[in-house]
């Protein structure tokens, strides 16, 4: 798999989260998950996409750390290398 | 968001545990009946399982039999895979498969209370996560579970068994208001006495404060599991629907 862009993985999170339910002009990369009403579940099931997208696997305690959009696309690049 | 959002995906499949005989088989066959491809799970009642599948074979449905104990922490994973292989995608699971291991409560061994827990609420519980990503990707899924009126109602003899049972009721409740919103329901049917071989041998005293008057048959747990699989049933979710001639009231 090759290493995916910033802007590939942004756009994987971006339109994940407006499935879920998010306000796609609310959402930034120093938008507060919790603010987006992202909650656990949601999360659980980013984890599957970026997976199956970028063959990234995040743990629980991975997912745990993520407070904003910045963290998770910032964990994703750092853990795609 | 309307009820017609979270349909019967064409291609999905039904996962029934312990189908080899009683109500897991009449639930395959039922399942089966309405137009579900059925993996038929069995742990060692192969002939039963074989025997589930040409039945449904036999009636135009389609089927597979896939051995491994529910109770195993390895088993689950590997089964969903391979109805994944076989049948592909699972639209339902019904964590049939239960032991009993009847003794009083102040007698009754650790052995005996672990192995009933572990087929009935670990397995319970394993399967359930084995499926539920793929569910809450596909934005449908229907799990059942079957407990018992034992459990919400006393039966001596029977602690493990109804500790077990009344655990599944409250995982079912609990896992149902996580995965809610994705079109994925949970809910439990709590048979009362059925004629089955796992009830031979169980008090008639029981029989006798059925109002109904009668041991219920195995087609009849059957249709309500049918029932919740159904496209008709996408509101009921945390539920559970005791098939027992009233026992339960």
């Amino acid at each position: 798999m090759t290493q995916p862009t910033i802007d590939q993985i942004e756009k994987v999170i971006t339109d994940s989260l407006v499935t879920f339910g998010a306000d796609p002009d609310a959402i930034s990369r120093d938008a507060e998950l919790e603010a987006l009403d992202v909650d656990s579940l949601d999360l659980a099931e980013l984890s599957q996409i970026l997976e199956e997208q970028f063959g990234v696997e995040l743990t629980a305690a991975d997912v745990a750390e993520i407070k904003t959009v910045g963290d998770a696309i910032d964990l994703v690049a750092e853990r795609a290398k | 968001m309307s009820g017609a959002d979270h349909q019967r995906p064409e291609a999905a499949c039904a996962l029934v545990t312990g189908a080899s005989r009683g109500i897991g088989a009449a639930i395959a066959l039922a399942l089966a009946a309405d137009g579900w491809p059925v993996a038929v799970n069995y742990r060692s009642g192969a002939d039963g399982a074989a025997a589930t599948v040409k039945a449904i074979e036999d009636a135009g449905g389609r089927a597979i039999a896939l051995q491994g104990d529910v109770a195993d922490p390895a088993v689950p994973a590997r089964l969903v895979e391979a109805v994944h292989e076989q049948l592909g995608a699972i639209g339902v699971l019904v964590n049939n498969a239960g032991l009993r291991a009847d003794g009083l409560a102040l007698s009754l061994s650790d052995e005996d209370w672990q192995s009933v827990l572990d087929t009935n609420l670990g397995g319970t519980h394993r399967m359930t996560r084995a499926v539920l990503r793929e569910m809450i990707r596909a934005r449908y899924g229907r799990v059942i579970n079957i407990a018992s009126v034992v459990g919400p109602r006393a039966n001596a003899g029977q602690a493990n068994y109804a500790a077990s049972k009344s655990a599944v009721i409250a995982f079912t409740k609990t896992a149902a208001v996580e995965v809610a919103r994705r079109g994925v329901t949970i809910n439990a049917v709590a048979p009362g006495l059925i004629a089955t071989d796992m009830t031979e041998g169980i008090p008639d005293a029981l029989a006798e404060r059925i109002p109904a008057q009668r041991a219920g048959t195995p087609e009849e747990v059957a249709a309500a599991v049918v029932f919740l699989a159904s496209d008709a049933a996408g509101y009921i979710t945390a539920a559970t629907l005791y098939v027992d001639g009233g026992l339960s009231a």
